[in-house]
């Protein structure tokens, strides 16, 4: 280490290790959106379930998802670790704080808007990963893969899963606003021929990302797909 | 005295020193100009309290034309107040309307402690700047000053990065009370010149370690900073910062 | 009819310096390491001197009264800073800023001191550059310069309106960088109350720690004040509010003369005072002029607003008055006009203490400089006024911001009204060649001292002096008294010396705290304020003098029995602060009566209505005034007058003039 010294732990070595992650998370959800989005060829899931079944069985998927975790783990751990030390940079709070005068409010609110997309993440994993990993997918489709597809539709059929999904996309929504232009900042990648680019990328990215995730649940509840 | 119309009542922070504890007091305030500057109005709110036998609310200030950096005020939840790019001695009461309340508190932060009423420790700042934000080069060691051109573009960038006046206003709006703005315009200034080159990835490193070690949070990025700086500070600063601090760690060979 | 020695060395004017430089005795650098040198201030002039100095070896012990060193009033400084470069290749040359600055003195400057400054002017340009300071550039990557007032060459160095602030940011830096590595101790939010002196020498001071309120001794083998202007003796200046007079005056009370203490400079282009609530009063730089056009009105009491009065109307006095010259004569001259035009009563804006100063014409040639390079020849008038209106926001942009937050007046579209305000004081404790005052030991830079600017000091040329001063005269002349004194020891600070002084300074303190009268510091200060500038301001004449210098003793005894001083003198405590220096800012008040008094004709910043021309110039009478008059304080306050008399072997002198 001696020769990187503080490199990250420093306060900008810290905001690295969150950028560098958030990236990395942000790389993940566009393969993840991509292979959702299969059911939109609305073939009775089969396309969407080569898919699963791809990312299941496929050695360097699987190598990928610990380091996702991992990666996952280390930006919940740093944010903690960040929002405590923050805290105690101002130990005596102002009576009168106007925040939303000159920032927005989800990029002060980046601890609860991660919280909430903690919580869901714990619903989501249950509901699919622990399913598809552990416990075990009941039925296969007419290619004889395993039916993740069903397991979907059936979810969704619950008005209180779908609301707690729509909302976690919006937490998502603005969890991005904020992730992906400030990722950028912190690793000092910016260049004013560039910033109004990246900038926007980053506001299209979050808001079709979102909804495209959210546009699955609706779907399925709404019967728009079979 | 005062020769305005308008009336006020502050809600202003007092605190006899830094171990004491603090608290809001009511003033009222009447017939105050609009053409008074906010600290014209504290003048004759102490000289009201000085003629009653009070102590004279205690707040920094010197050269009342927003170039010193000393005046320091969080007036309605706001460094500098409501305005925009001015500082808290530019601002002038007709940014106020007859009648209104107006709380005025100290910047608050673990490394610019209380010293009194609304005077805070701002000494963090020096510390930083003596750990790196300088070119060494001692007194006669100079060569022609237009020996070495300099692009206008990079020498207007520099200078936008020096007007910087230390006053800590990025620190008492960020949530997490973050020196980053201050700091990355030091370095931005120093980085952008050729005479800041030789020294850029160690001023880098023992500037950022300074700043740590103060006790300043650390930036999240939300901005606040810029859009309350009196001086209109770049935020591109902290990314080429940043950007100065990767390459030292992970490119540089010197360590620091 | 001289009874000073300034100690100017033998020789031609031009190689003084340099022969000097090199002659005087140095002190090893074993010795500089036990060497102490305290230096009180960190503007300019003490900030440059206390980083140079411990660059050197000396031990160096630094203090300012505010939080930081960075914030010393020299950071407000605007427009520029000048030096004989010529790299406008315009004929600029030494010994042209050495004539521009003795004539623009009005031939009350010490020649020696002049040139000398001229001479380095040069090197601090190289220095702040060096530094990473971020002077203006053209295109070409080169340092661009701008004309200053009494000048016809283009000199002066600039960073936009911050040019002090970058400076001073310079300095600073380097002064941190000493700091870190444990060479300078820094003393912040310190006022110093007090000179030590033992045996006849500046040995120490005493300083108050202004946030414990704890008295605090301190023995340095040589002391420096940098302590910067007294222009708040008139309550209202463009000076910081915390600008003051308190080291300078203790030191003249321990036996340091204060030289010319009448010579105040007024400054043309100032933003006028909007009421009775005025705290301070706001600069517009000089460089203003460069591209503002000054006029009245040529009806007198015209209500029109600036814009319905059209041009064969206007008065440009100043081109009017002075053709070759014209909106850049120097700032005496410029002040006096503008208060010539009011009295008269062509005053403009609500209070009639007005004058504008209008940018629109030159608006337009920018504008139409823009379009010809961007191929347009023909550009209506509209274009004309956007693409010039941009240039003059890039050029002035932070001015006029300032303006417009003051005023609440848009200043790209209706002209800046401005009046003459006290900003910048010419006297200060006399020093000799070296820089030392009349106290051995005790030293005295930048604006505090009364060394360059004779009776009037030329734009641009205030920094250029405190740097000269800091970074490239004091390390060289201080050696000269120090190398001998290398065999002293560090005297402790439990001296009687030390003592007596300690009960000098806490004296006075209490005495403040214990009158318990009934009027506020501010009240002393604003009717201090009031005579100095009714009766020894931009013009006096002996019956005003007379009358002020009782009123001012009045004053001084009701100060002493009725100010209201609330709080203790063990914590922090401003207003005890402000009582200390209005109390010196009254004596004071008093000896630049005395002196606008003893100084029978105009020049300068002094200007004594019953010595003028007929066109109403000043009237110089060099037969029996070329002297600098440099007061010893008396017990009580009593002042004994001493001469140095003005010796011009290289300049020619004459009636000033700038037509
Ligand atoms: C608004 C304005 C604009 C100006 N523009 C220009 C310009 O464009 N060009 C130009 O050449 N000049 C300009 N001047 C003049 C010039 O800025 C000053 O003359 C110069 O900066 C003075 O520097 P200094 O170091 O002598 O004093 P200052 O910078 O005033 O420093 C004084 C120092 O002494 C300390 N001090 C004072 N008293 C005590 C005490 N009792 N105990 C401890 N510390 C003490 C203070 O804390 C401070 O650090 C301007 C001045 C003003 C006010
Ligand atoms: S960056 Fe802006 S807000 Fe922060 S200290 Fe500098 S001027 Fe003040
Ligand atoms: S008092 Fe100097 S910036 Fe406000």
């Amino acid at each position: 280490m001696s020769g990187f010294g503080n490199a990250f732990s420093s306060s900008i070595g810290k905001k690295f290790i969150m950028g560098i992650t958030g990236l990395f998370l942000i790389l993940f959800l566009i393969v993840h959106c991509g292979i959702n989005a299969l059911i939109f060829i609305n073939d009775g899931g089969l396309t969407f379930n080569v898919g699963a079944h791809f990312m299941a069985t496929n050695w360097i998927i699987r190598a990928g998802e610990i380091v996702l975790f991992i990666g996952l783990l280390v930006h919940i751990f740093q944010a903690l670790r960040l929002t405590l030390q923050n805290q105690k940079a101002r130990p005596v709070k102002y009576a009168v704080n106007d925040g939303k005068a000159n920032s927005k409010w989800y990029s002060r609110s980046m601890g609860l808007l991660g919280t909430l997309l903690l919580i869901f993440l714990v619903v989501h994993l249950k509901d699919f990963w622990v399913v598809s990993r552990f416990t075990g997918i009941p039925t296969v489709d007419a290619n004889g893969h395993e039916d993740l597809y069903a397991v979907m539709k059936e979810k969704f059929q619950d008005p209180v899963r779908l609301a707690v999904y729509i909302l976690a996309m919006f937490s998502l929504c603005y969890h991005l606003l904020h992730g992906f232009a400030s990722a950028f900042q912190t690793m000092g990648w910016n260049h004013s021929k560039y910033n109004g680019m990246i900038k926007s990328v980053g506001v299209w990215y979050s808001i079709i990302i979102s909804i495209l995730f959210a546009a699955m649940p609706i779907a399925v509840y709404f019967g728009l797909i079979q | 005295m005062s020769t305005g119309n308008m009336n006020l009542t502050l809600k202003v922070w007092r605190q006899k020193n830094n171990k004491t504890k603090g608290a809001l007091v009511d003033y009222k305030l009447t017939d105050i100009s609009p053409d008074m500057s906010f600290l014209e109005m504290f003048d004759v709110l102490n000289e009201q309290l000085i003629n009653k036998g009070e102590e004279p609310v205690v707040f920094d200030h010197d050269c009342r034309e927003g170039i010193c950096g000393m005046c320091s005020m969080f007036i309605n939840g706001r460094p500098h107040g409501p305005k925009d790019l001015v500082t808290t001695c530019q601002l002038h009461m007709r940014s106020f309307k007859d009648g209104d309340t107006i709380v005025v508190e100290p910047w608050r932060a673990a490394a610019f402690p209380v010293v009194k009423d609304l005077t805070v420790d701002r000494s963090a700042f020096d510390r930083i700047i003596a750990a790196g934000g300088f070119i060494s080069v001692n007194t006669g060691n100079a060569q022609d000053a237009n020996n070495l051109p300099i692009p206008k573009m990079q020498a207007d960038a520099a200078f936008e990065a020096a007007a910087c006046i230390g006053c800590g206003a990025c620190v008492a709006t960020c949530k997490n009370a973050s020196a980053m703005l201050f700091v990355s315009a030091k370095i931005s200034q120093l980085a952008l010149l050729p005479q800041g080159q030789p020294e850029r990835y160690r001023r880098v490193q023992s500037m950022v370690a300074q700043m740590d070690a103060e006790g300043f949070g650390n930036c999240t990025n939300t901005g606040a900073c810029e859009a309350e700086c009196p001086k209109g500070i770049s935020l591109e600063n902290i990314a080429r910062m940043n950007r100065d601090f990767a390459s030292a760690k992970f490119i540089s060979e010197e360590t620091v | 009819m001289s009874d000073m020695n300034s100690n100017i060395p033998e020789g031609e004017l031009a190689s003084k310096w340099t022969k000097y430089k090199s002659s005087v005795p140095l002190v090893n650098p074993s010795n500089k390491r036990t060497i102490e040198v305290i230096i009180v201030g960190s503007g300019l002039a003490g900030a440059s001197a206390a980083a140079t100095l411990a660059e050197m070896g000396y031990k160096v012990k630094c203090f300012c009264f505010q939080d930081s060193p960075r914030r010393a009033h020299s950071i407000a400084a605007q427009g520029g800073i000048n030096a004989a470069k010529n790299y406008q290749n315009d004929g600029d040359s030494i010994y042209r800023l050495f004539y521009d600055t003795i004539k623009g003195g009005d031939y009350r400057a010490r020649e020696a001191n002049v040139h000398r400054l001229a001479e380095v002017s040069a090197n601090i340009i190289d220095q702040c550059v060096a530094q990473g300071v971020p002077l203006a550039r053209e295109y070409g990557g080169l340092l661009d310069n701008r004309s200053f007032g009494g000048t016809q060459v283009q000199r002066t160095f600039y960073a936009a309106g911050q040019t002090g602030q970058q400076l001073l940011l310079g300095a600073y830096s380097a002064l941190e960088r000493q700091i870190g590595m444990g060479k300078v101790e820094m003393y912040t939010r310190h006022e110093m109350l007090e000179v030590v002196k033992i045996d006849g020498k500046a040995r120490g001071i005493i300083a108050r720690n202004l946030i414990t309120g704890e008295i605090e001794r301190h023995f340095g083998h040589a002391v420096v004040l940098g302590t910067g202007g007294y222009g708040n003796v008139f309550y209202l200046s463009t000076n910081a509010m915390g600008s003051n007079v308190t080291a300078a005056w203790k030191a003249h009370k321990q036996g340091a003369y204060f030289a010319n203490p009448c010579y105040t400079q007024i400054h043309p282009t100032c933003i006028p005072v909007s009421g009775d609530h005025q705290s301070k009063l706001t600069l517009m730089s000089e460089s203003l002029r460069n591209d503002g056009r000054i006029w009245v009105p040529k009806k007198k009491d015209d209500t029109r607003k600036p814009s319905e009065i059209p041009e064969d109307e206007r008065d440009y006095y100043l081109e009017r008055r002075y053709p070759a010259f014209g909106n850049l004569v120097p700032r005496d001259v410029a002040s006096r006009a503008a208060k010539e035009r009011c009295d008269a009563g062509y005053g403009v804006g609500a209070s009639k203490l007005a004058v504008y100063l209008d940018f629109k014409a030159n608006t337009e040639r920018y504008g139409r400089i823009e379009a010809a390079k961007a191929g347009n020849h023909n550009p209506d008038k509209e274009t004309c006024m956007r693409l010039g209106t941009a240039v003059i926001k890039e050029k002035y942009g932070n001015l006029f911001d300032m303006y417009a937050q003051i005023t609440g007046e848009n200043p790209y579209e209706t002209p800046m009204r401005i009046y003459p305000a006290v900003h910048y004081t010419m006297g200060g404790l006399w020093v000799d060649y070296n820089l030392m005052t009349s106290v051995p030991g005790l030293y005295c830079t930048g604006e505090a001292n009364f060394s360059d600017h004779g009776a009037n000091r030329l734009g641009a040329s205030a920094l250029m002096q405190g740097l000269a001063d800091g970074y490239f005269v004091l390390p060289y002349t201080i050696g000269a008294y120090l190398s001998k004194e290398i065999s002293i020891k560090a005297i402790p600070t439990d001296h009687p010396a030390f003592v007596e002084a300690e009960e000098r300074a806490v004296g006075i303190l209490n005495t403040l705290i214990n009158i318990k009268g009934t009027k506020s510091v501010d009240h002393f200060h604003k009717r201090l304020g009031h005579i100095m500038w009714e009766k020894c301001g931009m013009a006096r004449n002996e019956k005003g003098l007379k009358e002020a210098i009782e009123e001012i003793r009045a004053l001084r005894a009701e100060f002493w029995s009725d100010v209201r001083v609330p709080g203790t003198a063990d914590e922090l405590n401003t207003e005890l602060e402000k009582a200390g220096r209005v109390a010196d800012f009254i004596e004071l008040g008093e000896l630049m009566c005395i002196d606008a008094l003893n100084r029978n004709e105009s020049c300068g910043g002094h200007f004594r209505e019953e010595y003028q021309t007929e066109e109403g110039e000043a009237l110089r009478d060099d037969e029996n005034y070329a002297y600098v008059a440099a007061w010893e304080f008396k017990e009580g306050v009593n002042f004994e007058l001493h001469k140095e008399e003005l010796k011009f072997e290289n300049i020619k002198v004459a009636q000033r003039s700038y037509k």
